[in-house]
């Protein structure tokens, strides 16, 4: 493996996440009926700092949820059993605006079982996706609404993006896997 | 995890994320909708050869909130009626291609043996005066939500006692392996002849005076009298059995604060335990049965979710 590459640092991960904050309030044209649900685990300091963003531009407090997507994955029996994680819902999804939040968008798989869990817990008025870094290699029809960062990447490539309060850092790589697609 | 035979099989990292999935699962019962998908396409069968209520219905509603598809077959009204042979039973509904089976056998030892038997998970329902291993997980679940709930810390350091028919109860030698494990201090009272045989290895007090041990206790776990496995005089009458090891509301109000009382149903009201015991408000009957769903589901899908190595 050789060495990583910093795609992201602290400083420009901040700056993306405003940026990104901005973009969902002009989209959404404010914060009325949003909810932002991060997909565990890294997805949930994401939805937090958004929402501590959207705080800090327009005043108004968002409602931060923790969706859990392991039983709806479409690979769950190819795998050992995984640990399950905790789904926690603020407020009812019914006629909200709910915001997904991930850090990498890849294959589009995590966000169909997704969209999914979402349609086992209530039904929102739209749905919409942010993720810190779009790297392709789409596998579904699935685009995010706000994206951070574009990156065009080779398969054999990794995208990690590390998150202070999880990592101790923010920053996010990308790593060269040898021989592995 | 590919058969749940006792709770001796459970590794302390099996046994740690069984309970933290219950938990999660939970949850999915307060929904409207009461559906997770991760079993599609599996198929689970309840195979009864001893009544049951809440532990017949409560697999069938776990194995179906989780998209599995869930039948019931009780001896009574199949073929081992008829005199087929336990092995035959079970050599038939593997045949069929099922993916677990969940047995409650007389013969102690029977779903082990089972197991052997088929390529399908077995779960241990109840076999004959053995193992209960999901009722022990559900008392353990059901104790440590009632103590987060309520800021009382984890079963670390909590004494719990199990009083009446020990020498019958499968219930008890689940929870005598596992709520050590977790930290509890298991106290057994009976009198001396529903102690059965060997209890004094096992590693827990044993005592036939109910009176000293209940004001000490954080659980009362009351087990049922089983009538129909006594074929003999165990104790001279019920009164006297009451008199001595009964929860009566005399026996309530010496319980600590705090205290809570468990039952594993089906209840005696009036024998081993009281109405106003069953009905108190430290009475965890009923959230051991909301619990006993959650710890099911949560069993099914470390058993059936992932492509467990063949063992």
């Amino acid at each position: 493996m050789s060495e990583p590459t910093t795609v992201l640092s602290a400083e420009e991960m901040s700056r993306a996440i405003r940026r990104m904050s901005h973009e969902l309030l002009e989209l959404d044209a404010g914060a009325d009926d949003v909810v932002l649900l991060g997909i565990i685990t890294r997805g949930v300091p994401l939805a937090h700092r958004v929402a501590a963003a959207i705080a800090d531009a327009e005043g108004t407090s968002v409602p931060v949820g923790e969706l859990d997507i392991t039983m709806y994955r479409d690979d769950l029996r190819d795998n050992p059993t995984r640990p399950v994680g905790r789904t926690v819902i603020p407020r009812s999804l019914d006629d909200a605006v709910v915001v997904l939040v991930d850090d990498v968008l890849n294959s589009g798989r995590t966000v169909q079982a997704a969209l999914h869990a979402i349609a086992d817990l209530g039904r929102p008025r739209r749905i919409q996706l942010m993720v810190l870094v779009d790297r392709g290699h789409r596998e579904l029809p699935i685009q995010a609404d706000v994206v951070g960062k574009d990156l065009p990447t080779s398969r054999s490539e990794r995208v990690r993006v590390h998150v202070a309060e999880l990592d101790g850092v923010d920053e996010v790589l990308i790593e060269r896997t040898e021989g592995r697609a | 995890m590919k058969h749940l035979l006792s709770i001796s099989d459970l590794t302390d990292a099996e046994l740690a994320m069984v309970l933290d999935t219950a938990e999660e699962m939970h949850d999915v019962q307060s929904r409207s909708i009461k559906k997770l998908p991760a079993l599609r396409g599996r198929t689970v069968v309840n195979l009864f050869f001893e009544d049951s209520t809440r532990t017949r219905s409560s697999f069938e509603l776990a194995a179906k909130w989780l998209s599995a598809d869930a039948i019931n077959v009780s001896a009574k009204g199949s073929s081992a009626s008829k005199g087929e042979s336990m092995k035959d039973t079970l050599l038939t509904l593997d045949a069929m291609g099922v993916d677990a089976i969940i047995m409650r056998h007389a013969g102690s030892g029977s779903v082990a043996q089972a197991a052997g038997w088929v390529r399908a998970s077995m779960v241990n329902a109840g076999d004959g005066m053995h193992e209960h291993p999901t009722q022990a997980l559900l008392d353990a679940h059901a104790m440590l939500r009632h103590f987060r709930k309520h800021e009382m810390g984890s079963l670390e350091g909590k004494r719990v006692a199990i009083t009446g028919d020990l020498l019958h109860s499968r219930v008890v030698r689940s929870n005598v392996l596992l709520l050590p494990r977790l930290g509890a201090h298991v106290t057994l009272v009976a009198p001396p002849t529903l102690l059965p045989s060997g209890v004094r290895s096992w590693g827990v007090e044993v005592t036939h005076d109910l009176d000293e041990v209940l004001p000490e206790v954080d659980v009362a776990m009351m087990l049922r009298v089983q009538r129909e496995r006594m074929h003999g005089g165990y104790f001279p009458s019920e009164r006297e059995y009451i008199a001595g090891y009964g929860l009566t509301a005399a026996r309530l109000s010496r319980l600590k604060e705090g205290a809570v009382i468990a039952h594993p149903g089906p209840m005696n009201r009036g024998l081993e335990i009281s109405s106003d015991a069953a009905d108190s408000a430290g009475s965890l009957v009923l959230d051991q049965v909301s619990a006993g769903v959650a710890v099911r589901m949560s069993i099914l899908y470390h058993l059936l979710a992932g492509n467990t190595p063949e063992s």
